[in-house]
């Protein structure tokens, strides 16, 4: 047996364009994915993520660990880097989350993007 | 009063709408009973409770639920008085967070802290309306949803938070001394406000220089804005202006927070500035302007911010000092860049034009004016030029 990730990308949904039938139809199809994907005992874990324009992306300069954290808005604009792997973070707000994100060895050799997880038990 | 609702309930949208009924049932109120004695805490308490309404109303959301239960663990009463000065820092940081994008950091503290609406902050930043108002909502939504939190940074994070702030404060203090020139309604109070919160940042981090540096800087300016437009609206040069309308008080003060700071050995662009500032404030006339000492102070700022601006600055600096033509020289040495930069800039070709009338280079000079004309600028400029050119 081997372990994969799935990473799903999607043109993004705007609150205003798509409407709750639409949404229900979506998260629907996601539901019959996680049960059945459920049921034939692949899935590990699973989340949803905010969309970008809540992405705060975390660099470390000079290249080693300890140099100057550096913060902006937005998510990582993709360049010649390729998504290497993720952590989740459980963190009390932003700051703590940057942190952390900047102790991760990416941040250094790359970038880092924090993005809150939806919590669906919020409603 | 908006700063310790969105403390307690984490919550921009509902915060001000709080506030805001709160201020429609203060006007019925008070109609008929009167001003209460303290019509701060008054309001604070009534939006307060107003916020609660409404997180008990849609609780069914559980963060909903613990924003009520934070506004409910608050102490009421003459507490809250104390509380809303570090409320403004805290709001401060928070609307200036490096997760945030610097458009959206000014104008979320042009809303937050100085009370402007979405039209008026589209106007002091010369912005589209709807680009302003969607900038604003984009930016409440991540602090809401990323958790930007609401807190003061401590000592060891500040290098990295200062600077934003402190360049924020700056942006508001500019926009509204602008104001005084006849571009846009001064009527906002925002060099005041700016001024208010550098003294309050500058009470909170007493450490740092160039939080002083800031409010040194910002009295200085401040101090002169009772000559810098005459009464048809024009801008008046330093040159011309009447000395004793100036703040000459505020100015001393500007001069010692300089001094007093300039010993602690960390030097930055906000104390330099300042330094030039306060050094034009205490000139008891323009010739008499100790123009060596400020060129020199210029020299240092363009080793901290190598910007076109601060070398044209420096070269009106050097040409008060040492004659024209050392002026026009250093314009000259210009880097590709810069002279890229501001070739739409009315002030670079406007400083040229001066100083070839000052050498008595007419033409180059005409050249220079007109150059300066098709350049963006605002009436009151335009009229000064186009009276420098006739003149020539």
């Amino acid at each position: 047996m081997a372990r994969y990730a799935a990473l799903i990308y999607a043109a993004e949904q705007n609150d205003t364009d798509t409407n709750p039938e639409q949404w229900a139809a979506i998260m629907a199809e996601y539901n019959t994915f996680g049960e059945t994907a459920g049921a034939a005992g692949v899935l590990g874990a699973g989340e949803a993520l905010q969309p970008t324009s809540t992405a705060t992306t975390v660099h470390v300069t000079g290249g080693a660990k300890g140099g100057d954290v550096v913060t902006t808005d937005g998510p990582f604009a993709e360049t010649k880097e390729a998504l290497g792997g993720f952590y989740i973070l459980d963190c009390k707000d932003l700051d703590e989350a940057v942190h952390w994100a900047a102790q991760i060895p990416g941040a250094w050799h790359g970038r880092v993007e924090v993005r809150p997880l939806i919590d669906f038990s919020q409603g | 009063m908006v700063a310790t609702l969105i403390r307690l309930t984490g919550d921009f949208d509902l915060a001000e709408d709080a506030v805001q009924e709160a201020a429609i049932v203060a006007l019925q109120q008070w109609g008929v009973s009167g001003v209460p004695d303290n019509p701060g805490a008054w309001l604070t308490t009534v939006a307060r409770r107003k916020a609660l309404d409404r997180i008990r109303r849609e609780s069914s959301r559980t963060a909903r639920e613990s924003a009520a239960v934070r506004l409910l663990d608050e102490p009421a009463g003459p507490g809250e008085q104390v509380a809303k000065r570090p409320d403004e820092l805290r709001l401060l940081f928070t609307c200036c967070h490096p997760a945030l994008n610097s458009d959206a950091r000014i104008a979320l503290t042009l809303r937050t802290l100085c009370g402007l609406t979405t039209a008026e902050i589209a106007r002091v930043l010369l912005a589209p309306e709807p680009t302003v108002g969607q900038r604003i909502s984009r930016a409440k939504k991540k602090i809401l949803t990323a958790r930007i939190p609401y807190r003061v940074p401590v000592d060891h994070e500040l290098p990295e938070r200062l600077p934003a702030v402190l360049n924020v404060l700056y942006l508001v203090f500019t926009a509204g001394h602008h104001a005084a020139d006849g571009t846009l309604d001064s009527r906002f109070g925002l060099a005041d406000d700016a001024i208010r919160i550098a003294r309050l940042a500058s009470v909170s981090f007493p450490d740092e220089p160039e939080v002083w540096g800031l409010l040194a800087l910002m009295l200085a300016t401040h101090a002169r804005r009772g000559g810098r437009v005459d009464g048809s609206g024009d801008v008046v040069l330093l040159a011309d202006q009447d000395r004793t309308r100036w703040d000459h008080e505020a100015i001393a003060e500007s001069s010692r927070l300089v001094e007093v700071n300039l010993r602690k050995r960390r030097v930055g662009p906000f104390q330099i500035q300042a330094a030039i500032a306060s050094l034009h404030g205490l000139a008891p006339t323009f010739p008499s302007t100790d123009w060596p000492q400020i060129a020199e102070l210029y020299g240092f700022l363009e080793r901290l911010q190598p910007t076109p601006v601060v070398r044209i600055n420096r070269a009106v600096a050097v040409t008060f000092a040492d004659g024209p033509q050392a002026g026009l020289d250093l314009l000259d040495a210009l880097g590709d860049d810069d002279v890229a930069e501001v070739q739409d800039w009315h002030l670079y070709w406007s400083t040229r034009a001066d100083f070839h009338r000052r050498l008595g280079e007419h033409d180059d000079a005409t050249d220079a004016y007109r150059r300066a004309l098709s350049c963006p600028t605002n009436e009151s400029d335009r009229r000064f030029l186009e009276r420098r050119l006739r003149e020539l």
